[in-house]
């Protein structure tokens, strides 16, 4: 049965079709890191792009039949888990200190 | 017996001892030090030793010259080789057993004059590098790594009479003379470049067997490159016009002076020139710009050496002057009596100067000799001792001075010419020598003590016995090498002069050079015995010539016109105002402008919102894709963002 919808993709969805689905993600992923306002929507906005990313690394990899792809993917999804945790972390952490999370109003970071 | 004779131990043995003494010194205790500091020499006297008994004939014979090499080369560029070559041959030994036996016995010696002060390890850490640098000077095959010594020797006598640099004239002596051997060196150094361009090698051996290949080969680069390496040899060993270092540089501790400023690294100049004989055996001109130097130098230094008050000035004085002998004896081909002379001289010289530093030591740093008088009873071992080597520099016989002074103006006189009339300057400066000398000694060590508040006291047994030794030496040193030495040195400095033959004429000249140092004894027991007053009566009677003396001909006082004032306004109003202030001040203004101006611009651009700059970042993104994909778009686009970073 699994074989079978493998093989289902291979003939019915082209691979253009993954990689323009993995390139709308990723303008998404732009769009709403640039507009948003919110800070956990921006974090989820760059989530969202890597997420892009690792869509269109095992498009890749399946195509060229080359397991090192599928292996990135889980390099990028280790590395953003530690992210998210991290960057969960400074999104409490500057709640905490400002009361607020909109991205404009975080700004002392300047000269 | 593999027959090697371990040369690399000579000089790397002190270095050891630098190592440890100048790292750990402060930490470890004194008896440590001193036994550190003193074996390392003696076991490379040792050694040395050993290497001489194959050379007299009662050990395993090595080839002579021996040589010893690193495997692998120092410098292999293009067709310049130079190695680590070590080159142990009759000329070489003799210096060395000089260097590291009176060295040693001056380590000695030191351990009791340095007892009580603060940088003792500092001291000793020293004196071990100078022997390092010194047994390289005189052991390297070519002419490189000699210079390597020879800029080390400097260094060591830089920081050894900067001893005390608490003092300002200390400090200031070490500079002069750091700074006056410059000018030597850079002779030395564009001597080795003459080499390198005319014999494409710097080794000894090497440049010896091309000279004797082309036996017609005298004119040309030759008088060049003999008279380039004599500016060096005349700034080490203070030859006329760069001798003015060695006076100042008395304000070092009395062993050094006797050490590197009288037996050893002053003589480095006679041994390059010796070591080097084959270049100016070719070029009678520099030979002659030899002995004229030497001639003048021993002359001109003897004459100061009559006036001077300061006990180690007038053994300063006599030290430029005896080495104007070495090299007029140089410069009258006669290499092996001026070696035979160096190693004479190495003995009294440095006797001279360790019994100067016993008085010194005794009378609790007093250096006039106006103030001394009556020393004889109270330091009769100094008193003795002293006495060989005044008997022995004078030249009477049968002291060492006699047989090497009178091999270097029997050598002079029968050139001819040039010869006979620096064979006359030699004669008049060794009946000047005999005078200060005794005028030293009587006014020292004999008639009345002239300080009431003096308490003298004998110095203890570690500074007597070199002492003691040195004076044995001083007295039969001469025995050793008399007849023997230049055919001893011959198969290393050649036989260009006919030794010394016996006959009338030496006779004749040695009873003059005697008689000549008699006059000197009477002339100095008339006027400082028997007429104590006289000196100031005879100066009074001539204040002019007195006063150009103690001036000492103003020499200082004219460097200091001519080169030192102009040499500072020049480095006050060009180099400091117009060079450093103006150009790289402004310069350095201009380019901080520059950078505070950009930065002012710059930081606008960060605004602190994160939007702004993750747009930036795409924007980024962006160009690098427009970049790859269509290069020229991309650099007009990038020429519309500078526009409007600009803006911004």
């Amino acid at each position: 049965m699994s074989s079978g919808y493998v093989q289902l993709l291979q003939q019915d969805v082209p691979l253009s079709w993954y990689l323009l689905l993995s390139a709308v993600l990723f303008s998404l992923g732009i769009v709403g890191f640039l507009i948003k306002r919110n800070l956990i929507t921006v974090f989820m906005s760059i989530e969202l792009m890597l997420n892009a990313v690792n869509l269109s690394f095992v498009t890749f990899a399946h195509q060229w039949h080359a397991v090192k792809g599928q292996i990135f993917v889980f390099f990028v999804m280790m590395v953003a888990a530690a992210e998210a945790a991290v960057g969960l972390a400074i999104i409490i952490a500057v709640f905490r200190a400002r009361a607020t999370l909109a991205v404009d109003r975080i700004d002392l970071m300047k000269l | 017996m593999n027959g090697s004779l371990h040369l690399w131990l000579i000089p790397l043995l002190p270095f050891a001892g630098f190592v440890i003494n100048g790292t750990l010194g402060r930490k470890l205790p004194k008896a440590l030090v001193t036994l550190i500091a003193l074996l390392t020499p003696l076991w490379s006297f040792a050694i040395v030793l050993g290497a001489a008994r194959g050379f007299l004939g009662i050990g395993p014979a090595p080839s002579i010259p021996y040589i010893e090499a690193l495997r692998y080369p120092w410098i292999n560029a293009g067709a310049l080789h130079v190695d680590f070559s070590f080159v142990l041959d009759q000329l070489s030994l003799v210096m060395l057993l000089i260097i590291t036996g009176v060295g040693f016995l001056i380590h000695i010696y030191s351990a009791g004059y340095m007892a009580h002060e603060d940088g003792y390890w500092r001291y000793f850490a020293y004196l071990n590098l100078f022997l390092f640098f010194m047994t390289v000077l005189v052991l390297a095959g070519n002419a490189l790594l000699m210079f390597v010594g020879w800029e080390g020797v400097g260094l060591a006598s830089y920081l050894l009479i900067g001893f005390w640099f608490q003092k300002t004239s200390a400090a200031d002596a070490g500079k002069k003379a750091f700074i006056v051997n410059r000018v030597g060196d850079f002779g030395f150094l564009i001597g080795l470049f003459f080499l390198l361009a005319s014999f494409g090698t710097l080794t000894f051996s090497e440049i010896s067997a091309k000279l004797v290949a082309n036996p017609a080969w005298t004119g040309g680069v030759l008088p060049a490159i003999a008279l380039c390496l004599l500016v060096g040899a005349a700034g080490k060993s203070a030859q006329l016009p760069l001798y003015v270092w060695l006076p100042d540089a008395m304000e070092g501790p009395t062993p050094v002076s006797a050490l590197i400023h009288a037996a050893t690294m002053v003589t480095a100049g006679v041994y390059m020139i010796a070591r080097t004989h084959f270049l100016f055996d070719r070029s009678p001109f520099a030979l002659s710009v030899v002995a004229i130097v030497g001639a003048a130098t021993a002359l001109f230094a003897a004459t100061i050496g009559l006036v001077q008050t300061d006990i180690k000035r007038v053994l300063a004085y006599s030290t430029i002057s005896q080495l104007g002998y070495m090299f007029l004896g140089c410069g009258v081909a006669a290499y092996s009596a001026a070696i035979f002379h160096l190693m004479t001289h190495a003995f009294f010289k440095a006797l001279l100067f360790l019994a100067a530093g016993s008085v010194i030591h005794a009378l609790g740093g007093e250096q006039d000799l106006r103030k001394m008088g009556g020393l004889r009873k109270k330091l009769p071992v100094t008193f003795w001792t002293m006495t060989m080597a005044v008997f022995a520099i004078a030249g009477f016989f049968p002291f060492a001075g006699f047989f090497s002074k009178d091999a270097i103006l029997y050598t002079a006189f029968t050139q001819g010419g040039l010869g006979t009339i620096v064979w006359f300057v030699g004669l008049v400066t060794a009946l000047l020598t005999s005078f200060y000398m005794f005028r030293l000694w009587y006014l020292a060590f004999l008639g009345e003590s002239r300080s009431a508040d003096i308490h003298p006291h004998e110095s203890p047994w570690s500074m007597l016995g070199p002492l003691v030794i040195l004076a044995v030496l001083s007295v039969c040193g001469g025995w050793i090498g008399a007849g023997r030495f230049g055919a001893f040195l011959a198969p290393a400095v050649g036989t260009k002069t006919a030794e010394a033959a016996s006959g009338n004429l030496e006779l004749i000249l040695s009873v003059l050079a005697v008689g000549v140092a008699a006059l000197g004894w009477f002339i100095a027991d008339r006027l400082y015995r028997t007429n104590p007053e006289s000196p100031a009566r005879l100066a009074a009677a001539f204040p002019a010539a007195y006063n150009v003396l103690v001036h000492k001909y103003y020499v200082d006082e004219i460097y200091n016109f001519l080169i030192v004032k102009p040499l500072l306004l020049l480095s006050k109003f060009v180099l400091e105002w117009v060079v450093d202030v103006a150009i790289l001040g402004g310069a350095a203004w201009l380019l901080g402008g520059i950078a505070t101006l950009g930065g002012a611009i710059l930081q606008r651009w960060q605004s602190g919102n994160l939007r702004s700059y993750a747009a930036w970042l795409a924007l980024g993104a962006a160009a690098l894709l427009l970049f790859v994909l269509m290069p020229w778009a991309s650099i007009l686009a990038g020429f519309g963002l500078h526009v409007g970073m600009v803006a911004h």
